[in-house]
């Protein structure tokens, strides 16, 4: 069953009814502008306003893993916290560092920010609502992504602090190891997809996720995407750029105010992004639960919309971020190195080659049980 | 191959061990949550009985205490809390005797190390649990513990040392 786009809910609605508005009264040129203008102003406020979600969830199921009630002051539930930080956080003054390299110092921050902007808005959010669907969307989502240790290592080096440069350094070494497993993950999934863009790679998925499609294989893969994805946004138990005895907050301890912002807005929507990516790849992204067969229960799930869709299974994989990040203990940087270099990779490789044979030899779940999925 | 052995071995025992770790963490998740709400919970609250956190001098009925003004307190304080001034006064018998006129304490200067009430020979001090002292100047903190026309219970010619031992003071 094909998802009507006589839904009432769905966001497609109103884009293309402003696309028809458009048109009828102006030329070409101006409906592209004006659209593009309103897609990147969207773009930016989803990333703030997610961002800000993201930072009162975080602070409220960590409180629930160590038996607090977390922030619940401000507003109902402490809904206004985030607001109120942001407030804050706004209004802080930018300190010049004295010494350091100014332009790169400024800079940093935005390379940060850019990153992880340029992937966000390859995001499919729902059916018909990514900014842009390249037929290389994995690859260019790996890429892009990867732009932002740029960002990490300027920090580190202009701040002219022994303690940023040794944070930068690792974050970078951290980063560009766990690139390289998140990647290969994700190459599994397109071997068994035979597809980079994602909307083929979602519309694929309709009665079988990846997750389940490509069974053991894709199960190693999903795992390790996991732990890398992770791991990238430098997060616990791979937290080791901010290392308060050894190093202070690591890369960005000289950086006050917005820019301090910018890499923490920057830290938060790379959780979510690389949660996104997941849900996208493996868990069938912004397509509802469909069932061969049971036309009935496929109605009502493609009832709700499928940005619905998208958050919730992206909330699942936060969520289990979160639980990951407040249940293990905190790993030392050879010990980290080791788990890429030793674990990781070797599997990685070996489960592409596994996946390989899968697709080549038909035994798939869908190329086993073609009536089933 | 013991090698190999051991690389999977420890793979598997590792991911194990993350999952015991995980659902230790699950069952965390759903525990009663232990946050005191303080200023709403008030009424609830439950603070130890041996929190210190107000030196007083109890007082019975009869507006009478148990210091007899001996100093011990004062001499033993390591930053000189408390001041101990004490008067003069002739009995009826016409005995000059030695009462307390004025026992203060600052409680900004107090570290509440115990060692006043430690000390007392006469039981005359003790530390309260009530917390909430913040005041908006300084010389609130001082505070006169003898009340306004009180005088020293008589003795009863108790002997002292069965009375040390009540005192529950276990870092004595």
């Amino acid at each position: 069953m094909i998802l009507n786009y006589s839904q009432p809910l769905e966001i497609t609605n109103l884009t293309s009814w402003l696309d028809t508005t458009l048109r009828s009264s102006m030329s070409e040129f101006w409906v592209l502008l004006i659209e593009f203008v309103l897609v990147g102003v969207v773009l930016l406020a989803a990333y703030a306003v997610i961002a800000l979600i993201l930072i009162y969830a975080e602070r409220k199921i960590t409180a629930f893993f160590q038996a607090r009630y977390g922030p619940n002051r401000v507003g109902k539930w402490g809904l206004l916290q985030s607001v109120a930080d942001m407030i804050k956080i706004l209004l802080k003054e930018i300190i010049k560092i004295n010494r350091s390299d100014r332009f790169l110092f400024f800079a940093a921050p935005v390379f940060m920010i850019v990153a992880s902007m340029l992937t966000f808005g390859a995001i499919p959010f729902g059916k018909g609502l990514n900014a842009i669907d390249f037929n290389i969307g994995v690859l260019y989502v790996t890429a892009v992504s990867s732009l932002g240790i740029i960002g990490v290592l300027l920090a580190g080096w202009s701040s002219n602090n022994k303690y940023s440069m040794i944070g930068a350094m690792r974050s970078g070494a951290q980063f560009v190891s766990y690139e390289l497993s998140a990647g290969f993950a994700l190459m599994t999934i397109v071997v068994l997809a035979g597809t980079m863009q994602f909307s083929t790679m979602i519309e694929g998925q309709r009665y079988c996720w990846n997750l389940f499609n490509g069974h053991i294989s894709s199960m190693i893969a999903f795992i390790i995407y996991l732990i890398s994805g992770h791991a990238e946004t430098n997060r616990g138990p791979f937290d080791l750029p901010e290392a308060e005895s050894e190093l202070t907050a690591g890369y960005h301890t000289e950086y006050s105010g917005l820019q301090f912002g910018f890499y923490y807005l920057a830290e938060y929507l790379n959780m979510f992004i690389i949660a996104s990516i997941a849900t996208t790849v493996f868990l069938g992204g912004y397509m509802p639960i469909q069932v061969h067969g049971w036309d009935a229960f496929n109605g009502i799930m493609a009832m709700i919309p499928t940005y619905v869709w998208f958050f919730g299974k992206t909330a699942v994989l936060i969520f289990l971020s979160l639980w990951v990040r407040w249940s293990f203990p905190r790993l030392r940087i050879d010990q980290l190195l080791n788990l890429e270099w030793k674990y990781l990779l070797p599997i990685n490789l070996v489960n592409i080659v596994l996946m390989v044979i899968l697709v080549l030899t038909g035994l798939t779940l869908t190329d086993l049980f073609p009536g089933l999925f | 191959m013991s090698s190999v052995l051991k690389y999977f071995s420890g793979l598997f025992t590792g991911i194990r061990s993350l999952l015991t770790g995980m659902g230790e963490t699950w069952k965390e998740l759903w525990t009663k949550k232990v946050t005191q709400q303080y200023p709403e919970n008030r009424d609830t609250l439950v603070i130890s009985d041996r929190f210190r956190c107000e030196l007083t001098m109890p007082h019975d009925e009869n507006n009478e205490h148990a210091c007899t003004a001996c100093g011990i307190c004062q001499i033993n304080c390591p930053n000189g809390t408390i001041v101990v001034t004490p008067k003069m006064i002739e009995t009826e018998d016409g005995k000059q005797k030695k009462i307390l006129d004025t026992h203060k304490w600052d409680l900004g200067m107090c570290t509440f190390c115990n060692l006043c009430v430690i000390t007392c020979p006469s039981n005359a001090l003790k530390f309260e649990n009530t917390f909430e002292n913040a005041v908006f100047n300084r010389e609130k903190l001082k505070q006169q513990l003898n009340h306004e026309g009180s005088k020293m219970r008589e003795k009863k010619k108790e002997p002292v040392a069965p009375k040390v031992e009540e005192k529950e003071t276990p870092n004595a």
